[in-house]
């Protein structure tokens, strides 16, 4: 079974605090359980996603980084 | 005889969760003290926290619509607001200001980095339901209407009403 993701963001060259504002409102409009998709280019998002997810009971499913872009993976809380 | 207690019988409900709260208490009127104030209440509002922001003395002035420009009664607060002009096109750094040039500079750095503007963060922080809340007693001493503050505020209130919003929550004096 392939894991389907139901939003992709791009934030890239976005700085603090806007990844993490951008992700919560788009998270909003997500199901419980769905995947929601990131790409920024801040390294500071790195720690802030964490954080955030462990906040809002979230889930970050994935955190990881390819050529200066960083991934995330974001499964928004059941209820 | 029989002693009546006011003590309630202890029972298995759990309390009730408390409500996760930030209240930034903003004193400071200056660019670099306004932005960070900014970034951390769209932050907050962000993470699910009942966010508001309090407005009091010179934190005041950046609440003031850039095109106004004199405010106040008396020739006092007349030129209390020329000389530290309102609006948050106008504010000026705590440091390094040189008459202007270093907001400017601040200013092109952050569209070169992407950092959104205290304008920007302001439009976000309202669309996010941050409760902004200018002083009504500061207002009144710096002779600043109700009509001179930009739209999206919550009514003016006192320090009481600041801190009963603050009780239990995380503050921040800014």
């Amino acid at each position: 079974m392939s894991v389907t993701i139901a939003m992709s963001l791009n934030l890239k060259a976005l700085s603090c605090p806007m990844p993490v504002i951008k992700t919560a409102k788009a998270m909003k409009g997500l199901l419980p359980g769905q995947l929601l998709e990131v790409f920024a280019t801040d390294p500071g998002s790195v720690p802030d996603f964490k954080a955030w997810a462990q906040a809002t009971g979230n889930r970050l499913v994935e955190s990881s980084e390819a050529g200066g872009v960083f991934r995330f993976i974001l499964k928004k809380k059941e209820f | 005889m029989s002693v009546n207690t006011l003590e309630q019988p202890q029972t298995a409900e759990p309390k009730p969760a408390t409500i996760d709260k930030l209240t930034i208490f903003a004193w400071s009127g200056e660019l670099d003290k306004i932005w960070p104030t900014l970034i951390l209440a769209t932050a907050g509002a962000a993470m699910g926290k009942e966010t508001t922001v309090f407005f009091t003395f010179w934190g005041l002035f950046p609440l003031v619509k850039n095109e106004v420009r004199i405010t106040g009664e008396n020739w006092m607060q007349k030129m209390l607001s020329m000389m530290n002009r309102g609006g948050d096109e106008h504010l000026k750094l705590s440091k390094m200001n040189f008459a202007g040039a270093g907001p400017a500079m601040m200013e092109h750095l952050a569209k070169e980095h992407h950092v959104a503007s205290p304008h920007e963060l302001m439009d976000m922080a309202k669309e996010m339901g941050v409760h902004l809340i200018p002083c009504q007693m500061t207002m009144d001493l710096m002779g600043l209407k109700r009509e001179d503050l930009i739209d999206g505020l919550e009514e003016p209130a006192g320090a009481t009403k600041a801190l009963a919003d603050a009780q239990g929550g995380m503050t921040l004096f800014i």
